[in-house]
Formats: structure tokens, C-alpha cells, sequence
């Protein structure tokens, strides 16, 4: 990670100041160091800020909407850093014709997991002032001295089960691991809900999405929630207020998200990392994943440009009703 | 301050046995913005409508609210009332409080209670409906029949008739259909040739009609009135306008060994043939499967015996496209595979045969030359026996769950022609129920049993098999209850018919709805029998369910009336609910594109001001005259920019607000 990072820092730098690019969108530092935000650089100078570490989990996908548009006078490209999960949702926007590829310069960026600082503290580490990685160990810096722990310990939900580490989608590559598979077993929890009973799964619900604080942080990180006016903002769609009035409304807004996302959503993950209640939002989309693979055979949102996904798509091999109907809404 | 009416039609006792109208129309009066609210016997009848017309009137009504039957039974009827009236027709809503409510429910007081419901959320959607008004669209004045069978070209010469163009697509190399294939035709026993062929000629020779035989519906685009059609001519390697039909090719083409599939694969036929004499367009056609030349290069008799120079080795498929305002399917049927009926031997014995094949067997011009013999040692059966049902009415699953309609009566015709023709055969028939629906049906069939002393067992065949060279059948005589075994010379199957393999693609193409059994749906059972439910499209023959040749003829010119009552209009009317999309709103995802299936939905890049952003955004556009107003795109559109005129997203959560409420 660290080897690539230099690389990535140093080429970066390269085609801005070759006028390959005019502006790159890519991580610096928030407040906290592991607060690694999005954020478009303009000059090479502002470069000094860029970062490539362990919590660049932010997927920039959604940030080239606006600035693969480049406003009329002016001329260029604009770089982007992709990690490989992140190239499907930059496919799935090609797809939906959301991107201008011709002005995107794609650097596709080698990622070996990204860690989540909460899980770092869980470990018990406290008085956390840094932290560098190298060869997957992290070293956290606290004021009680350094402390080492391994990054596949401390992953983000996301990166838990990795959909494998090659790009889909890039102009130029910097990486070490293109050829390194998925990990995990991403349906694991799926099936552990759909083991319940409606009763159970209710309740499970209930339970996690009461905790929603509705601060639209979910919705604002997905690049599948990328309309240009969201229906939950538009007073005359009659579904905002029906989310606002219902006595439970929190379970209407992420059960209409996540029909609205469903067949488009590449399971990137941002919803469950950005969510600051620790809701697993991410179970609505596999679940949608998952049926979609058994109902229509194996499907990946963004695998490739242009791709009919199997919701807006006909087939005679399709599913008929009565197999949906016979699952009794498992 | 809207002001809604609502009535309520007891349709006789159809819906006031089950509903307490008289609560419906208390509960409406409650309603808001109902100002009047109404029962009546039938609502639909001269009197029903002029209290709607007289209270909208009386009233000033700015909507009205049915409550009565399904819409597609009599919505136009009440628009057209309330039209009448002054008020614009898309200011009615219906409350299907019959199908929806009465016949489902026994319980009065739950089929009120429901009734209620579906009245209310009528209402609600009315108070969020808007005037609409019907463009107009061109109708192109030919039409278009897929099928050359006895259907299709009774269709194509009725609409000729009228003085419409008219173009017949076969996928065959002749016309004539199934129907060219019998022997006699009941129940009068005239030759089915005799009567068939003339019409085959006047197919070819009215100057309204036109033939592509040998040829394909490729695609279909349009919508009635304007349907675009690409049609594929396969290449039959015979120039067709030069070809003579003289048939020397045939005689002298060396490969002999393709199975003749006009007499059913009994005998065979050379490379090159003309399917038969008759055949029209009399004009040979190469089976590229058979023909040397065309496999290896070598040959090349029949060009060499070509005194007219039409033989063409090198002809490729050719598109021809053309623009139709009516389609009429007339796709026909196959019979079932026999071989699936394992226990009647048919794959393992020749003497087993289904009855289409006994029809070429019987033919004069048929590989015996019409003279009965067995197709295992070509010597004279002595006994015969018929299984009837074979696939049909079947509850195994292997079969068809419906009765084939014809089988009764073209075996009662085989028996017949049998013992007229060969006195000395015995002739045994096994049967569940013998139907004899139809003019003068039950009397031919008590003529095969009474006159023609054919044996009908009422029971059904267990097993055929082979022993010491003749047949053994095993069966059952349910009337004497007792088990039978026959020996015989030759079984004959009748096998369940089935719509013709390519009537499922067509339909797909035509957006036609077909059934469990791939027969083609009509717009209603009773009422709309040949046309099907997508505008533009009709039905002829056994597409759309079992007939016998009289029925098919009948069905085949009702849909030629309604081709004719088509093409006759200048104009057609366009329906006004549609889908439209708020540019504001679009993120040009082209997902409505994908989902559409009339092509209605097109994207163009354009200036879009955005609350006073200028920007170049590409959106969607809806060809109104395309869109049917299916309502595929609202439901797929991420951001809700589109709606339908109509059936907006609002009227449907209006609803079911009022329904939950």
C-alpha cells in the first residue's frame, strides 16, 4: 500500500504539471488524520495535500457527475483516483450516461483493504494521534506510544468482503494485486436474515433503522442515489412527505432508497460506512443482489459500460412470478 | 371546489346481491367534494346514462365516478355519456365494484365494505384528474396477414375484397396451409383440395393481394394504423418470376433423400421440389439442407435442365420492408409429437400413425396414391383402430389440458371413408366422450356408427404393442367393464393439435398476450373474439384456439370486418394517456428507454433552464404516438420525471391513501 501510494502521489503530480490534466479528484486530510474526505485539486501546488493511505475508503465515483463537465472556455481533463471496487460504480454512471468519459483521465489505484478507525479503537487502542501502514500492518501513533495492528483486523464493512482487487474501468494503472480475488462471503448476513422469520426480521429492522437520525448521509454518499432532484427532496412527488408522516417513516425512506438503487446498486458499501449510527444498510442492497443473481442468473452492476441490467431487461429465460410468489416474500 | 358525482349500478342482481348499494351511495355522500351520488338498475342502459348526463348537467358535475362493472366492459360507454353532457370524457373514473367485488365475494357485508373502498379510492383519483384530449394519427390503408392456411387467405381475400391491399406472409414455400394436407373435409366429405385450391388462385390472382411466401416476419415496429414491418424472403434459390413450375428439376435432381414434409415424412423428395402440385406459387424451391451443389460446390443439374434459366445458386435473404395499418395472425397449428406417448409405440412401429398422417396415407395424391396399405410391409390392413384424445384433455402433463375440438369428428370421417372404401376392414375407435358440437355434426357421426357399423369403445388404450406382425392393443371397455385386447393392423393416433412453434415469436414481436398454451389471447372471450388486446392486431383461426375449417373460415372473415372497419377510417383517434417526462426532473439514465416496449422513448441533448441554470442535458422524449401509456417507464424512473397522463403517480397514491385510509 505504501509503495503504491508513493507511486500514485508522485504520477499524479506528473500529469498535472504535463498538462495531461487540469484537476484531479482525490482525498486530503479533514480535521482528524483518518478523516480522508474527497476533494478537487486545482493547481499543482494544492497537490502537497493529496493523500493515498488506509482510510481512503471514500469512493469518488459519484464526484465525476459534476466535474466530468467542463465548463464552456475551458479545456483539459480531469483525473480521478479509483480503487477497484470503486470503478464499478464510475461503469454503472457510464452506464446511466452520467459521466463524460472523454474528460475523465482515470488512474486506477491498487488497494489492499481500508481501515476502519472505530474497529482500530475497538481494539482498545485510545489517544490515537496517527497512523501509517506498511506490508498490512498498521502502526497507530498514540499518546501512550505506538501500537501495531493488522489492517485485515481493523477492515471497514466494505472491504470485508472485497469483490477482488482488479479495476474494471481505468486509463492508467497503479497497483500490485490486480489478479487477487473476492473475499469473504458477501450473503453471509443475507442469509442470516432470510433464516428468520418475518416475525424476527421485522423486529430486526425496527430495531436498526429506529436508530436512523434521517441525517441523509446514506442517501448523499451513493452513487446510485445520484438524481438530479432526489424524490425525497421534491415536495411533488408524494413519496417526501409520505416518509415524513408515517409513524415509522425512517423504514419507508431506506426501503424506497433501496427499491430505487435496486438493479443499479454495485454493493460499493458507502451507505453502511458513511451511516454515523452504524446501521447495515448495506443488507437491503445484497439482498436485492442476491435475488437478482438467483432470479436472472449472476449479474454485476457496473462490471462493464453499458450493460442492460436484468430489471430493465427481458429475457425468456426470466423468472416467472410464480417462483417470486411461491418464496412467501422470503 | 371540484364537484363529483358517483353512481352506483346494481347491474341487475350481478352486483346488488352481494353489495348493499344503498350504503355505497350513503358512504359517497359523505365523500369529499361528492355533490350527488346515485343507484340504478343498469347503469349502462339509455336511462343509467341520462341520469349521469342529467346530474351533470343539474349538478354542474367536474367529474364522475362509475361504480359498476370493469372498465374495459364499459368505461367508453359512460365517457361517451359524460361527453354528452359537456364534461371532457377523462373526467370519469371507474369503480369495477362487479369483477373486482361482487363475483369474488359471497359475504354481503364484506362485498359492501369493499365495494366502499373501491368507490372512495375512485373518488380520491378523480379529484386529481385533468381534461385530456385525443390527438390523431394516419392510418395506412393495407394490411398485413401472417399465415397462408386456409385462415389467412380467407382473411386476405375478404379485405381485398373491400378493395384494401392486402399482403400474405408464409413461412412455407406454398400457401394452402394444413388445410392442403386433408383428404376429405367433413361433414359433408367434399374433397378438401377441390375447395381449397381455387382459393389459392384467387389469392394469387386478385391484383389486391400479395404473396411472400417462403418468407418471415422479421420485425415489427409501429403501432395501429402504422405498424412498420420487416419481412425476411428466405433465398429459395429459384428466381420466382422466372420459374415455370415445370418440374424437370425435380426429375432430374440426383439428391433424393429429403424427407417430403407435405405428406408428414412418409416418402421422399428430391433437393429441389415444388412442396406440391398445386402448391402456388407453382415455383420450385432448393433445400439447401439436401442440395449437393450448394454443399460441395459439385452439380448443378437442375441449372444445366433449366430450359427458363431460374435457378440461382447464389440468392441471399432479402428484407423487404413495408408499412402496414392492420395485422391479422393466422399462424395456425402442428399437431403434437406422438413420440411423447411413448406407450403407443409410435416412434418403435410404422403401423402406428397419427391421423394427419392417415390423411396423406387416404390421399389420392398422397406417397400411396391414395390406396390404404401399411406403411410397414405395403399390404392391405384388415382392422384399424383409432385412439382418440391422444394429448388432448390430458391430465399427465405430458399432453394439452384442452380438447383439441376436431378430432371427434375426423375420426368419425377416417372411420368412414374406411369401411365405405374397404368394406372388409374392421374398424374400432377408442373414446373418452365423442363431441359433436356443430350443423350437422352429430348426425355424420351416428352415420359412422349406425350405416357404417365402426365400433366406438368408450375407454381409453393402456398399451400398443408389436407381436408376431400385427399390432396388440390393450385397452378398456368402460360400458361393459371389462378389459380388451385387439389385435390390429394399424393404430392411428389422434393427437392434440398445438398453435403453430412460431406463433410465440410472432407474438412477441406484435406485443400480442398469449395463454398457458401459446394460443393467442383475444380482447374479450365473448365479445371481442378476433381482435387481440394490443390495437392493430387480429385473429384468424387456430392462433387463437381449436376450430374446424367452418369455424376458421367464420372466424377469418370477422376479422377481415374488423381489418376493413380499420382501414376504412382516415384517422384514428390516439389515446390521450399517455406518458410524459418533466425535463426538470430527468437524469437521462435512458432506463424508461430500455423498459419500453413500443420504442415510444427516445433521449436528445438539450438547453435546459434549471431555475435559471442554462445547461445542455440530455433527456428523455416520449413519441406520443407510439407510447400506449403502459406505465413500464414511471415505474422504472429513479427520480420520478416520468408520469402518465392519466394514471399520474399522484392519482395511484391517492388511491391508496383513500383504500388504507
Amino acid at each position: 500500500m505504501q509503495r503504491v501510494s508513493a507511486k500514485v502521489l508522485s504520477r499524479v503530480r506528473e500529469l498535472m504539471a504535463d498538462g495531461t490534466v487540469t484537476k484531479v479528484v482525490g482525498w486530503k486530510k479533514g480535521e482528524f488524520f483518518y478523516d480522508c474526505t474527497p476533494f478537487v485539486f486545482e493547481t499543482v501546488e494544492s497537490l502537497d495535500e493529496l493523500v493515498y493511505d488506509s482510510f481512503c475508503a471514500a469512493n469518488l465515483s459519484k464526484y465525476m457527475i459534476k466535474n466530468s463537465v467542463i465548463p464552456e472556455g475551458q479545456t483539459g481533463k480531469v483525473l480521478v483516483l479509483l480503487k477497484p471496487c470503486d470503478t464499478y460504480s464510475f461503469n454503472q454512471l457510464l452506464t446511466e450516461h452520467r459521466i463524460v468519459r472523454e474528460n475523465v483521465y482515470i488512474l486506477g489505484v491498487g488497494c489492499e483493504g481500508m481501515a476502519d478507525i472505530e474497529r482500530v479503537k475497538a481494539q482498545g487502542i485510545k489517544g490515537i494521534t496517527g497512523a501509517s501502514e506498511k506490508d498490512g500492518i498498521l502502526t497507530v501513533e498514540t499518546v501512550y506510544g505506538n501500537k501495531e495492528v493488522a489492517v485485515k483486523d481493523v477492515l471497514v464493512n466494505k472491504c470485508e468482503t472485497c469483490k477482488g482487487k482488479a479495476h474494471v474501468i481505468y486509463d492508467e494503472l497503479i497497483s500490485e494485486n490486480e489478479d487477487e480475488g473476492a473475499a469473504g462471503d458477501r450473503f453471509e448476513g443475507v442469509r442470516a436474515l432470510e433464516a428468520m422469520t418475518s416475525e424476527e426480521r421485522f423486529a430486526f429492522w425496527k430495531a436498526e433503522l429506529s436508530k436512523c437520525i434521517r441525517c441523509n448521509a446514506c442517501r448523499n454518499a451513493c452513487p446510485a442515489c445520484s438524481c438530479r432532484k432526489c424524490v425525497f427532496d421534491n415536495n411533488a412527488s408524494g413519496i417526501a412527505s409520505k416518509a415524513n408522516t408515517d409513524s415509522f417513516e425512517e423504514k419507508m425512506f431506506h426501503i424506497i432508497r433501496a427499491f430505487h438503487v435496486a438493479g443499479r446498486c454495485t454493493d460499493c458499501g458507502e451507505c453502511t460506512r458513511v451511516c454515523p449510527q452504524g446501521i447495515p444498510l448495506h443488507l437491503f442492497n445484497r439482498k436485492y443482489i442476491k435475488d437478482i443473481n438467483e432470479f436472472y442468473g449472476d449479474y454485476s452492476a457496473g462490471e462493464t459500460a453499458g450493460q442492460r441490467g436484468p430489471l430493465i431487461n427481458f429475457t425468456k429465460d426470466d423468472v416467472e412470478p410464480q417462483i417470486v410468489s411461491d418464496r412467501e416474500g422470503n | 371546489m371540484q364537484r363529483i358525482g358517483v353512481f352506483v349500478c346494481w347491474c341487475g342482481s350481478n352486483i346488488a346481491a352481494t353489495v348493499d348499494v344503498d350504503r355505497v351511495v350513503a358512504e359517497a355522500k359523505v365523500q369529499p367534494n361528492v355533490v350527488f351520488a346515485q343507484d340504478y338498475q343498469y347503469m349502462c342502459s339509455e336511462a343509467g346514462q341520462g341520469i349521469i348526463r342529467n346530474a351533470i348537467a343539474e349538478h354542474k358535475l367536474t367529474g364522475v365516478v362509475v361504480c359498476s362493472c370493469s372498465p374495459r366492459m364499459h368505461e367508453n360507454t359512460f365517457r361517451k355519456a359524460a361527453e354528452r353532457a359537456g364534461l371532457n370524457p377523462y373526467m370519469v373514473e371507474i369503480a369495477n365494484i362487479r369483477e373486482h367485488c361482487s363475483w369474488i365475494h359471497k359475504d354481503k357485508e364484506e362485498g359492501t365494505e369493499k365495494a366502499c373502498v373501491l368507490m372512495r379510492a375512485a373518488v380520491a383519483k378523480v379529484l386529481l384528474n385533468s381534461p385530456l384530449k385525443a390527438g390523431e394519427s394516419k392510418v395506412t390503408k393495407r394490411a398485413l396477414v401472417i399465415g397462408g392456411g386456409i385462415a389467412g387467405i380467407q382473411t386476405a381475400l375478404d379485405i381485398a375484397d373491400a378493395g384494401f391491399e392486402v399482403d400474405i406472409v408464409e413461412k412455407r414455400a406454398t400457401i394452402g396451409g394444413r388445410m392442403a394436407q386433408l383428404d376429405k373435409t367433413f361433414p359433408t366429405l367434399d374433397c378438401s383440395a377441390c375447395i381449397l385450391t381455387p382459393k389459392m388462385v384467387e389469392a394469387a390472382a386478385n391484383e389486391k393481394v400479395k404473396l411472400y411466401t417462403y418468407s418471415e416476419v422479421e420485425s415489427v415496429g409501429g403501432f395501429v394504423g402504422n405498424f412498420h414491418v420487416k419481412i425476411r424472403k428466405k433465398a429459395r434459390y429459384v428466381k420466382d418470376d422466372i420459374c415455370t413450375g415445370c418440374g424437370a428439376c425435380m426429375a432430374k435432381c440426383p439428391s433424393k433423400k429429403g424427407l417430403n414434409e407435405f405428406n408428414m415424412n412418409l416418402n421422399n423428395r428430391p433437393a429441389i421440389y415444388i412442396p406440391f402440385a398445386q402448391a402456388i406459387p407453382n415455383v420450385a424451391v432448393i433445400d439447401p439442407e439436401q442440395c449437393v451443389k450448394l454443399k460441395t460446390g459439385k452439380c448443378g443439374l437442375c441449372e444445366k435442365v433449366c430450359t427458363a434459366g431460374a435457378i440461382d445458386y447464389t440468392q441471399k435473404d432479402e428484407i423487404i420492408e413495408e408499412e402496414y395499418g392492420a395485422i391479422v395472425m393466422a399462424t395456425g397449428f402442428q399437431p403434437i409429437d406422438a413420440s411423447k406417448f411413448d406407450e403407443y409405440s409410435y416412434s418403435t412401429c410404422p403401423d402406428v400413425v397419427t391421423s394427419l398422417e392417415l390423411e396423406r396415407l387416404m390421399n389420392a395424391a398422397g406417397p400411396t396414391g391414395g390406396v390404404l396399405l401399411k406403411p410397414s410391409d405395403k399390404t392391405h390392413p384388415k382392422s384399424i383402430t383409432f385412439i382418440q384424445c391422444v394429448g388432448s384433455r390430458d391430465v399427465s402433463g405430458r399432453g394439452k389440458c384442452y380438447c383439441s375440438k376436431i378430432c371427434c369428428m375426423y375420426t368419425a370421417k377416417h372411420a368412414m371413408l374406411i369401411r365405405d372404401k374397404y368394406p372388409d376392414v374392421e374398424v374400432h375407435v377408442f373414446y373418452i366422450d365423442v363431441r359433436t358440437p356443430g350443423k350437422n355434426f352429430d348426425e355424420f357421426y351416428r352415420r359412422a356408427v349406425e350405416q357404417y357399423d365402426v365400433d366406438y369403445i368408450k375407454g381409453q388404450v393402456g398399451k400398443v404393442y408389436e407381436e408376431d406382425g400385427h399390432l396388440v392393443v390393450q385397452g378398456v371397455d368402460l360400458i361393459a367393464n371389462e378389459q380388451i385386447i385387439l389385435n390390429t393392423d394399424m393404430v392411428v393416433l389422434a393427437t392434440a393439435i398445438e398453435p403453430d412453434p412460431t406463433a410465440r415469436k410472432v407474438a412477441s414481436m406484435l406485443t400480442a398476450s398469449i395463454d398457458t398454451n401459446d394460443f393467442i389471447t383475444e380482447a374479450h372471450p365473448k365479445l371481442r373474439p378476433v381482435e387481440s388486446p394490443t390495437a392493430g392486431i387480429f385473429l384468424s383461426g387456430v392462433c387463437q384456439g381449436p376450430k374446424d375449417i367452418p369455424e376458421t373460415v367464420s372466424q377469418a372473415g370477422a376479422a377481415a370486418a374488423k381489418v376493413i372497419g380499420l382501414l376504412a377510417k382516415d384517422k384514428l383517434l390516439t389515446n390521450p394517456c399517455v406518458s410524459h417526462s418533466n425535463e426538470l426532473l430527468c437524469n437521462g439514465c435512458s432506463c424508461c428507454e430500455k423498459v419500453c416496449p413500443y420504442g415510444a422513448i427516445s433521449y436528445e441533448d438539450k438547453l435546459i433552464n434549471d431555475h435559471g441554470v442554462r445547461e445542455t442535458r440530455r433527456v428523455c422524449v416520449v413519441n406520443e404516438a407510439l407510447c400506449q401509456g403502459c406505465g413500464a417507464c414511471t415505474v422504472v424512473c429513479p427520480s420520478g420525471a416520468m408520469d402518465l397522463k392519466g394514471f399520474s403517480n399522484k392519482q395511484i397514491m391517492a388511491e391508496v391513501d383513500a383504500i388504507c385510509r
